[in-house]
């Protein structure tokens, strides 16, 4: 009936795949980083993350790496994959070569093997960056909230979709040369609540937060977040329409 | 109902006049504002694109002025004449083409120090981006180096023309400008100039249109590929035009060797169309 449905599987034996993994372990002192190459049978539809789970489950149980959601969702999965970054749990075997090289996001604080403590990072961000609504009227919590502009909502949904994996600091030139970079992720939420109507903040009290070298004048547009960001978010405008507001204050006054 | 408040207060659950429960929500900014931000980064920041649109630009319009010397050398000597002010002060005024040379130079100096505040500074920026771009192969991080090594290039190369030309202005024509290019053993840097002004022009011009959202479509991906194409455009043009008014120049100044330093006058000074006039 369905063609797709009836197509012949297993004309040809499933690949063997190399799995490297870089180890190392930073709580002991004795450690030395390394790549360890673990072989496993490539399966239908197989992604890094039921492959990681396959060599723990089977061949080693000391392999630190983290998940959650398995779906792209959680943002914990986030490795450098053949040196570029993304979510092992999105990223099919069968868009790779046979040997695959699986290190951890460089930046952030090493945990052990593929295992990083973004969280850490995300944490110190949003405190920098006070990523979060900032309303100074007294909330009366027995009125009807002010309804919000669907289109809005849905411009601000879209920039929320961010899951804080990390990829895009880990793409991004800039950061690796100068650590105080905020960053595609930090941009990426001044610019959601900007948008936020609610925020009372202005551009006066945002140019406060990212406007200086470490902020949004130190990207260099390399694009390597846009590039990387596996929500496919508009990184790219987003920072372009933040330069040109910020540039805007810094002519103000 | 232990809620946050920025003033660390934990009566976050007031009566108001009315008698109505509000929470104190986190306020806009703290009390204390210690010293507003400077605005120099913005400024700096506008100051080093518009600094390299402006020399973008200006590299292109020089680009048109110097190929016309494959057009005829009547007319490169016009447009020679022209900017020194022949056609409006009655006579050629060199000194104009080193007042542009100055203001060129002023804009040029500021760019490069703007843009070298974006360098690797020191060997450990260095090879933090050098890993990071080799691991993570993207085309967009390495024209960053490209751009960083055409740059580093110009800041040498463009000084020893412009110091050439605001020192010798009068000796831009035809017969002047290949005896340079030739028998003054220019050739060599003008090729190299030229690859890497018209190579870091065209990366400039094409980050500076990602970098400011310049002609933003609907689909981010989308405008970039024909942002991408055009940029490719722009260099294979300026490049080959610029190839082929080198090899003119070269091709000139060879066979004008044996008479070096003989200035160029134009056909209908030293040929006149009409001799009864005299």
């Amino acid at each position: 009936m369905i063609s797709i449905l009836h197509r012949k599987t297993g004309t040809l034996p499933p690949r063997r795949l190399c799995i490297q993994v870089l180890r190392h372990n930073p709580a002991d002192p004795a450690s030395v980083p390394h790549l360890q190459p673990y072989e496993i049978e490539e399966a239908e539809g197989m992604t890094l993350f039921i492959a990681l789970n396959e060599i723990r489950a089977a061949q080693d149980p000391s392999v630190q790496f983290d998940f959650v959601c398995r779906a792209g969702i959680c943002g914990s999965c986030a490795m450098l994959i053949d040196g570029r970054p993304g979510l092992a749990c999105r990223t099919l075997t069968r868009d790779l070569g046979t040997t695959i090289t699986l290190a951890p996001l460089p930046f952030f604080e090493l945990i052990g093997d593929l295992s990083v403590n973004t969280g850490k990072w995300m944490r110190g961000t949003a405190e920098r960056l006070q990523t979060w609504i900032h309303d100074a009227t007294p909330v009366a919590i027995d009125t009807l909230e002010t309804p919000m502009d669907p289109d809005l909502a849905e411009a601000i949904y879209e920039l929320d979709r961010c899951i804080e994996c990390g990829c895009c600091i880990a793409g991004c030139g800039t950061a690796q040369m100068r650590e105080d970079f905020v960053g595609a992720i930090g941009l990426n939420k001044i610019a959601r609540f900007r948008l936020d109507p609610r925020d009372q903040r202005s551009d006066d009290d945002f140019y406060e937060l990212i406007g200086d070298d470490d902020g949004v004048f130190g990207c260099m547009s390399l694009l390597g977040c846009h590039d990387v960001c596996p929500k496919q978010l508009p990184l790219q405008t987003q920072i372009a329409y933040l330069r040109r507001k910020m540039a805007v204050i810094g002519f103000s006054s | 109902m232990a809620l946050i408040d920025n003033n660390g207060s934990h009566e976050l659950l007031d009566a108001d006049a009315s008698g109505q429960l509000v929470i104190h929500a986190p306020t806009t900014t703290p009390a204390r504002q210690p010293r507003r931000k400077s605005r120099w980064p913005a400024r700096l920041d506008m100051l080093q694109s518009a600094s390299g649109l402006f020399l973008a630009v200006f590299l292109m319009a020089h680009m048109f002025f110097v190929s016309t010397i494959l057009i005829s050398h009547d007319a490169f000597y016009t447009v020679a004449r022209f900017f020194e002010g022949a056609y409006f002060l009655g006579k050629p005024q060199p000194l104009l083409v080193s007042g542009v040379v100055i203001v060129i130079l002023v804009i040029f100096i500021t760019h490069a120090w703007l843009a070298m505040r974006k360098f690797p500074a020191g060997y450990r920026q260095y090879r933090a981006f050098m890993q990071h771009k080799n691991s993570l192969r993207h085309s967009d991080t390495s024209l960053w180096w490209l751009q960083i090594w055409t740059g580093f290039a110009l800041f040498f190369m463009a000084t020893i023309h412009l110091y050439d030309m605001l020192m010798q202005p009068a000796l831009i024509g035809p017969y002047e400008s290949a005896d340079r290019v030739w028998t003054g053993n220019m050739w060599p840097l003008y090729l190299l100039l030229l690859l890497a002004a018209e190579l870091h022009a065209s990366i400039g011009l094409y980050r500076l249109a990602i970098k400011w959202g310049w002609f933003a479509a609907k689909q981010p991906n989308r405008y970039r590929r024909r942002l991408r194409w055009a940029k490719h455009a722009i260099s294979a043009f300026y490049i080959t035009l610029g190839l082929v008014t080198l090899a003119a120049y070269v091709d000139l100044g060879r066979a004008h060797a044996d008479r070096a330093g003989e200035r160029y006058v134009p056909t209908q000074q030293s040929a006149p169309q009409h001799p009864g006039k005299h």
